[in-house]
């Protein structure tokens, strides 16, 4: 789960980590009131910075200097309900203005390939770190973490000196390093970036901006609901979240729901080959129903794609591995008179393929039923084809 | 002879007396593991009847690896636990540890990773997240379903667990020598290039089916360990094509960051790599066949 700034920033500060002072605010008149308690305070100049879970917000117009109360309050105005690359702008981060002396990159993240973590490190900060990388790849120090020795102060002191950040920043960079450290172990991180990390001109070290990813796996340990935005997402993610179901929607026109996400994976990728001899129709969501994939869950998940007004077709791809065929198909004919009773509209043709464990028996199941919506084809293949097929229609 | 398990391999269950550990102990028992004991502290010295079967349960994983001379552990401890369960068979040296619990924070995976390490990697860990591993009509540890398939002379190597019993399935007239699942997280244990290297060295193993999705570029290494060790044919499979960026696709390790982890960059270093690479499983599944 990406954070906004303001919120990297918040758990920042928790650990002690330095940041301008700064506040969020939804309307132009938030970002006034903010504006003038800083004015008040001495610092009257302020920066207002779109808060997008996206990159590429200064090139954008999204982050803007502001003198004064009436300039942020027109700043503000200016920003929110800005659209950068798809993600509307619904908040402002106001801050004290900084004196930059010099700008570099810091982050802590994951290092999937050697199965532990990794510190990137470099006296080259405010622009992509992989282009860095690219274009000067000396400038960019990338030190292992060990998970269990952490970045205690000698293994900071080591990443700024690789990472060649000069001597007036050194200590300051490697306590906040230290720090950062703090945050990515205390909050469950998988990233924690800051860039650029900035030295001011009277020679403090400071974090400007902040990205942070924080594991979803961690929930039972962390807070994460205060942090999410809920009613800011897809609206039928934000359903099929309530409802436990892990579901990613798409932009096609084939609804999807299968078991495993290997196989729900693949599931997508084989109706989009189908739909290439169709119209070009695509998955219109990602859903597993996990390796059980019981009657209810399956009622739950069918309500959701069924409720999705771009599906025209359903491909329904179960193996049965753990759980039986037979279970699954009467899994699908209680799930529809469920639905069916809430007077939910369920005539969308519904393609099933159910393969594995007791297949002939669940395919008798639905035979018997004969529900007018669902169809059965054997193979994934052929299934895909015929869901791909009735979508175009 | 097959790999990471056979015949003689005696299995602890961490976490039998809980629901997933009760259920899954009854499958693994009726496919013909051997499993000699359960771990729980708050139930040792107890026993638990399945079926017929009297399993007894130990204080530790230590205890029960010294009364039965265990050499694999199956661990479904929920998620809070994991990571003292598994640093629990690490410290008692056991040879296996299979991780099925699936949402363990990563940072809790990085700690036990780098903690086998730190003890010089004397256990071998595989998943966590994982269905676990099957050497048909020998022994079962974990969660695959052992009525799908035959022994035989594939060896498979997979991150998804329901691709693993689809191509199970699918070759069932030809069988597999071992099955494993290696799981779908970021961090993960035993890798691709692990198994691929086993089965390498498997007389029993004549080709291999390797199944990968997007996310990190474990699928690419794979690919440059291939070429340069291997000789045994290899077929494989890599599912997400279409996944979106920055979406994560149910496993925790499967999201496509940027430009890098898509299906599309582990397909063509895999085929650079003389790897046959199937569209669909079916057709993996028929391209596996041709080596027969």
């Amino acid at each position: 789960m990406d954070l906004f700034e303001y919120q990297a920033k918040e758990l920042f500060a928790e650990y002690g980590v330095p940041v301008p002072q700064g506040k969020v605010a939804s309307t132009p008149e938030e970002a006034r009131a903010i504006a003038e308690e800083f004015a008040a305070a001495g610092k009257p100049r302020v920066v207002v910075k779109a808060q997008v879970k996206t990159g590429g917000r200064g090139k954008a117009g999204g982050v803007k200097v502001a003198d004064g109360p009436e300039d942020a309050t027109a700043k503000a105005e200016q920003i929110l309900g800005m659209d950068i690359k798809g993600h509307t702008v619904h908040r402002v981060l106001v801050e004290e203005a900084s004196d930059i002396a010099e700008e570099y990159y810091f982050s802590f993240l994951l290092d999937r390939a050697n199965r532990t973590f990794l510190s990137i490190c470099s006296a080259e900060g405010g622009m992509e770190i992989e282009e860095v990388a690219e274009t000067n790849p000396d400038a960019v120090a990338k030190v292992p973490v060990d998970a269990l020795k952490g970045a205690p102060a000698e293994v900071a002191a080591d990443i700024v000196a690789r990472g060649k950040l000069p001597e007036a920043a050194a200590a300051g960079a490697a306590e906040l390093i230290t720090k950062l450290w703090d945050v990515f172990v205390g909050k469950d991180a998988t990233l924690v970036e800051v860039n650029p990390l900035i030295l001011t001109k009277d020679g403090r070290v400071v974090a400007l901006d902040g990205k942070v990813t924080l594991d979803e796996n961690a929930e039972f340990r962390q807070d994460l609901e205060k942090l999410t935005f809920a009613a800011e997402g897809d609206p039928l993610e934000v359903k099929a979240k309530e409802k436990g179901l892990n579901y990613v929607k798409l932009d096609g026109e084939v609804g999807i729901i299968g078991n495993g996400a290997g196989l729900v994976m693949s599931t997508l990728d084989v109706v989009a080959y189908a739909g290439e001899e169709h119209g070009g129709v695509k998955p219109a969501n990602f859903l597993d129903i996990g390796g059980g994939a019981s009657a209810e869950v399956m009622a739950n998940g069918l309500e959701i794609i069924l409720g999705d007004p771009a599906v025209k077709s359903v491909f329904v791809n179960v193996f049965g591995g753990i759980t039986a065929c037979d279970a699954v198909a009467n899994g699908i004919v209680q799930a529809l008179e469920l639905l069916e009773s809430k007077g939910e509209d369920v005539s969308k043709p519904l393609v099933v393929r159910l393969d594995g464990n007791n297949a002939e028996l669940g395919r008798q199941i639905l035979t018997d039923r004969n529900h007018p919506a669902v169809s059965q084809v054997a193979t994934m293949d052929g299934a895909a084809a015929q869901a791909a097929e009735l979508a175009a229609k | 002879m097959a790999i990471f398990l056979t015949k003689d391999s005696k299995v602890l269950v961490q976490g039998m007396t809980g629901s997933e550990g009760t259920k899954h102990t009854r499958r693994m028992l009726a496919s013909g593991t051997n499993i000699v004991g359960g771990v729980n502290p708050r139930k040792a010295g107890q026993s638990v009847d399945f079926d017929g079967t009297d399993v007894p349960v130990f204080g530790s994983v230590a205890e029960g690896i010294k009364a039965t001379g265990a050499d694999v552990t199956v661990i479904f401890v929920p998620p809070k636990f994991a990571k003292g369960a598994v640093i629990e068979a690490i410290d008692a040296e056991i040879g296996l540890a299979v991780v099925i619990t699936e949402g363990i924070p990563v940072h809790d995976t990085a700690a036990f990773w780098a903690y086998a390490g730190s003890k010089g990697n004397k256990t071998r860990v595989i998943g966590p997240n994982c269905p676990g591993l099957i050497t048909p009509g020998q022994s079962n540890a974990g969660i695959i379903p052992a009525d799908i398939t035959k022994p035989g002379r594939i060896g498979l190597v997979s991150k998804s667990g329901t691709l693993t019993y689809q191509m199970m399935y699918e070759l069932r007239d030809i069988g597999f020598s071992t099955a494993v699942g290696i799981g779908g997280d970021p961090i993960i244990g035993t890798t691709h290039i692990d198994a691929l290297a086993a089965f390498e060295a498997d007389p029993d193993t004549d080709a291999i089916v390797m199944i990968g999705e997007i996310g990190g570029d474990a699928e690419e290494r794979a690919a440059e360990y291939i070429k340069a060790n291997v000789t045994k044919p290899v077929v494989g499979y890599v599912a997400g094509f279409t996944a979106p960026e920055g979406k994560t696709m149910g496993h925790a390790g499967a999201i496509v960051s940027g430009s890098s982890g898509t299906a599309a960059a582990k397909k063509e270093a895999l085929e650079a790599a003389g790897v046959k690479v199937g569209k669909t499983p079916s057709e993996t599944a028929r391209l596996a066949r041709e080596l027969f």
